[in-house]
């Protein structure tokens, strides 16, 4: 048993592949070895931003020789067969053992030593990497993240011999860049981490976020001051330094007159520094960075120049923002009529026109309870701040600046906060706005978008979704949904549609269904009980759509609804079974007219009005019922129909549900005890019409017949 | 004392002649980088080896604030280097050239920070970082997979240093207006603060527009005459005016974000056929440039 070292030491990779290279490296080693039947232990891989490294404990020293027999022709086959054998073990015919009559070949492998595996794996690894984006240099035509300079590969203490494209394996590589920049001999795995300590690599990426985490929190404590914890940065910090030192800096406090907003993004993407905050939680003038160097002045010079390069960004930053101020919101989004928005959809201009009057008539139409005014005042200048400098700069600040900017300028709160917040919710677990004139906007812009990509045939399609209108639709319902607003999706889909568009709107309300199915089942609503409601809910009113979506799902969940259900099926499949459309008299051939003859039709064309009633009575199945079982299940429907309809009237789910149990007791006796097919045809077309009024009943309330199981 | 403005670009001229570089004089044209300089867009394409290095002046009219950010100008320098191929050791020459301008890699954090490189207008891409000193970007440094849509075979690494933020940090200063030019009183400011100010001007306020699509459309159909004529060195010249006309209608806001793509893919498609028509020219500057060979 042996322990490998494999190290693959390149120019500087990108911080945010080194997680997945080495997961990557560790499944091709596990592949490559596996294949070849090498026993190892544990592995363990490792990167700083100039080396990939790999220690697998354990390697057994080969692979073991293994004995094959086949069997072959008899002594006495024909000649194709002993040659078709020869071909297919690939001997000679006097390399073939003979046995009672039989030829046997013996195929014998012997272990193949691990460091020939280890050379052909670390070959595969290097060929077949899959970096996000590689790339050529100088004359080679290797492939990797940046150049690659170096492999140190060593079984114990013996190098695993291996020449890749000009650069040959060995036992030397070398320490930090500029602390140790030169070579090292590396003696094995077992002092390879603690040689390149000493040569100011600390090796293990999560040794150094530790070291990072901890030594950020405490530079800064020790300024009196709280790091903001940002664990995305530890981590890209770790993937930019082999010796990690975190230094404090400082920033002049004037700069935060900038929207805190603005100067942590500053600091955070564009200079990867940390941000922290005073004992009052509010930012603090300073930051700290992360250092690959110990420098003699213990980073003075360092912090300093990182203070320059952070002034210099805040200065443009709070350039753009004093000029941003002097704008009034109006007059940027003048501007917006130079931007399109597409080309179908016409300029920001266009849109925003639209969803300031849609956001106007969700307050007028009392869908959402907003101030008409300013629901259309802040939709006005939602957009506004797409325009101005610090957006042009910082792209995911939008709706930000804008609320910062309105509230600077004196527009109210509520009118400010819009502006923030309506591009909310961004997404599934993104907040959802609660403040009405917020409502109003954020659902009009999405509204504005969903409905008129559809009418101008822009639609989603498999994985393509480029106007992000699967996440619009969700952010619709999840407005609509949490907010309880009491609307019907057509009439929204009408007030919302374009001029000059297709009519989509059953298009764009089938796809709003299957998204409330997609976010229902994050909730753990089954899709098919949305199939039910939806085939009764015609008025397309979310908020009354869900709730009684929830009503049936706990209701089938309950044995009286799974009973019911089963019941239901089986009416349902007696009336398939026996095509049964309704009573005999109200057949299609007696609408139109058409004279019948016999017993079958007797009330063709009747008028007057005690027929009528008989006939009525005839489709509720209460027309000569005899059976006891039969005038109870009659009883019950009475009962059931008369209260569900009255629950459903007054959107009391939980009660329609309730009135359907009423009818879970009668429907079982009437099958235990009442024969459908009756010889007798009147008593066989009576309760055949009783199961259908059941049936029709049940469905009033959700369409069973869409419920799975 | 601290290097001068000119003295910084002299040192590094002395650095990279040692390294066999060509020493040029900048282009004669208006461009928004250095990269465009036929001396790397060009030579980075064929078999050819090949060693530049030279100051460009760049013009980029949006970034143009007259003179009064003291971070940002409408025309600055950038100092290029271009080796073909790229040598082994790459990284361990351009820390060198640091040393050479006084920035000690021991008492400054010199980072590799990933940054990517493509030009749309260019048709070219490659891998690289955004070096940064304390913090503070200071080169570009960037391996050529592609050039006008071409392979890059073999690969030209290049660097790009920003020459004016490269002297505010060793010169410790924080306007580049205050820069020292030379060691004789005469500040970058004295040369060049009247320029951004009136450029700024211009380019925000005065150009005349009709006539700048104007000068577009004439350089694309003087390009299009190049490429007819089989003459890729006057056809890329077109391309590079055409893409400068288009960033000066940029910067007066003109171009809409729709018709931008519009503009860069025929700037693109330009240099494209500019560095066809270079790898087919027959065996040109010595030896086998063919595009076959290129392509091979």
């Amino acid at each position: 048993m042996a322990d490998f070292l494999l190290e693959l030491r390149s120019e500087e990779i990108p911080a945010r592949m080194q997680a997945k290279a080495r997961n990557d490296l560790a499944r091709l080693f596990a592949d490559c070895t596996g294949e070849a039947g090498l026993g190892k232990g544990a592995v363990d891989t490792f990167s700083t931003p100039r080396r990939l490294v790999l220690i697998a404990r354990d390697v057994a020293a080969a692979t073991e020789a293994s004995r094959e027999e086949i069997k072959g022709p008899r002594t006495s086959a024909p000649p194709q067969a002993l040659d078709g054998f020869l071909r297919k073990t690939g001997l000679a015919r006097e390399q073939l053992e003979e046995r009672e009559g039989v030829y046997f070949a013996v195929i014998e492998r012997a272990g193949r030593p691990a460091a020939d595996i280890l050379a052909d794996t670390i070959r595969r690894i290097v060929a077949d990497f899959p970096w996000p984006k590689s790339m050529r240099w100088g004359e080679g035509s290797l492939r990797w993240v940046r150049p690659l300079h170096g492999i140190v590969a060593l079984l114990d203490e013996e190098i695993v011999s291996v020449e890749i494209d000009g650069i040959t394996s060995g036992a030397t590589t070398v320490g930090h860049r500029f602390h140790h920049p030169g070579p090292i001999t590396i003696g094995g795995a077992s002092d390879y981490i603690e040689k390149l300590r000493a040569c100011h690599v600390i090796v293990d990426q999560e040794e150094r976020e530790r070291l990072i985490r901890e030594g950020a929190e405490a530079a800064a404590a020790a300024a009196g001051l709280t790091l903001l914890p940002d664990e995305g940065l530890v981590v890209e910090n770790a993937g930019l330094t082999e010796w990690p030192i975190p230094l404090v800096g400082s920033f002049d406090p004037e700069f935060l007159d900038v929207p805190r907003e603005v100067i942590v993004l500053t600091m955070r993407t564009n200079q990867k520094y940390f941000a922290c905050t005073n004992e009052a939680g509010l930012l603090a003038p300073a930051f700290v960075c992360v250092a690959n160097v110990a420098a003699d002045d213990g980073g003075e010079a360092i912090a300093h120049g990182n203070a320059r390069v952070l002034a210099a960004r805040l200065a443009d930053a709070r350039f753009f923002w004093e000029q941003d101020l002097k704008v009034p919101l109006e007059e940027q989004a003048k501007k917006l009529g130079g931007i399109v928005f597409h080309e179908k959809l016409g300029t920001i201009a266009d849109k925003v026109e639209r969803v300031a009057k849609l956001a106007r008539w969700l307050a007028e139409s009392g869908v959402v309870r907003a101030e008409p005014e300013q629901a259309e005042r802040a939709a006005r200048l939602a957009k506004a701040d797409l325009v101005t400098g610090m957006v042009g700069e910082f792209p995911e600040l939008q709706g930000v600046i804008g609320g910062y900017i309105a509230a600077a300028q004196g527009e109210p709160a509520s009118v400010a906060d819009a502006i923030r917040d309506h591009y909310k919710p961004e997404g599934q677990g993104d907040e959802v706005p609660a403040a009405p004139v917020t409502v109003a906007v954020a659902l009009a812009d999405k509204l504005d978008s969903l409905v008129g990509f559809f009418q101008f045939g822009e639609k989603p399609t498999g994985s393509k979704d480029p106007f992000a209108l699967r996440r619009a639709a969700l952010g619709i319902l999840s407005l609509i949904i949490d907010n309880g607003l009491r609307v019907s999706m057509r009439d929204l889909i009408t007030a919302a549609a374009h001029q000059g568009g297709d009519n989509a709107g059953r298009e764009i309300a089938g796809f709003l269904i299957e998204r409330l199915k997609v976010q229902q089942r994050e909730a753990g609503v089954r899709h098919d009980m949305i199939d039910a409601v939806v085939a009764v809910e015609t008025g397309g009113d979310n908020v009354r759509m869900v709730r009684r979506v929830q009503a049936l799902q706990e209701f089938i969940e309950t044995g009286e609804g799974a009973d019911l259900l089963t019941a239901y099926k089986r009416a349902a499949n007696i009336l398939k079974k026996e095509s049964w459309t309704g009573p005999q008299v109200m057949s299609s051939r007696a609408e139109q007219g058409i004279p019948q003859t016999g017993e079958e039709d007797p009330l063709v064309l009747v008028e007057e009005p005690g027929l009528k009633e008989a006939i009525a009575e005839m489709a509720s199945g209460q027309a000569g019922a005899e059976l006891p079982q039969e005038m109870a299940l009659i009883g019950a429907l009475d009962a059931a129909e008369r209260k569900a309809a009255a629950a459903v009237e007054a959107e009391d789910f939980t009660g329609a549900m309730a009135a359907l149990a009423l009818l879970r007791g009668p429907i079982d006796d009437f099958f235990d005890h009442v024969t459908v097919n009756d010889p007798d045809a009147s008593k066989r077309e009576r309760r055949l019409n009783l199961l259908m009024r059941f049936r029709d009943a049940v469905n009033d309330v959700a369409d069973f017949s869409r419920i799975e199981g | 004392m601290s290097l001068s403005f000119q003295d910084l670009i002299l040192t590094l001229h002395r650095y990279w002649g040692a390294q066999g570089c060509v020493l040029l004089q900048p282009y004669d044209m208006e461009m928004g980088a250095g990269t465009f300089h036929p001396a790397t867009v060009l030579r980075a394409l064929g078999p050819d080896a090949w060693r530049a290095a030279y100051v460009q002046p760049c013009r980029r009219p949006t970034d143009g604030r007259y003179g009064e950010n003291p971070n940002r100008l409408g025309h600055y320098y950038q100092y290029q280097v271009v080796l073909k191929p790229s040598a082994y050791n790459l990284q361990e020459l351009y820390l060198g050239s640091l040393r050479e301008i006084g920035i000690d890699p021991l008492k400054h954090d010199i980072r590799f920070v990933e940054d990517d490189w493509e030009s749309p207008t260019l048709g070219a891409w490659g891998l690289g970082w955004e070096v940064w000193c304390d913090g503070m970007e200071v080169t570009q440094f960037t391996y050529f997979q592609q050039v006008g849509g071409f392979e890059c075979r073999p690969v030209t690494g290049e660097l790009t240093y920003g020459l004016e933020r490269l002297a505010m940090y060793i010169q410790g200063v924080e306007n580049v207006f205050d820069l020292r030019f030379n060691d004789a009183g005469v500040s970058y400011g004295d040369v060049f603060l009247e320029n951004e100010r009136e450029g700024s001007e211009y380019n925000f306020e005065v150009a005349n527009t009709d006539r700048l699509f104007q000068a577009f459309r004439e350089a694309v159909s003087e390009c299009e005459l190049c490429i007819e004529r089989k003459l890729p060195i006057p056809a890329y010249e077109q391309a590079i005016k055409a893409s400068h006309m288009f960033n000066t209608l940029q910067a007066r806001g003109v171009i809409s974000v729709a018709e931008r793509q519009a503009y860069i893919g025929r700037v693109r498609d330009l240099a494209k056929a500019a560095c066809g028509a270079w790898l087919d020219r027959p065996s040109p500057v010595g030896e086998g440039g063919s595009r076959a060979a290129a392509e091979g």
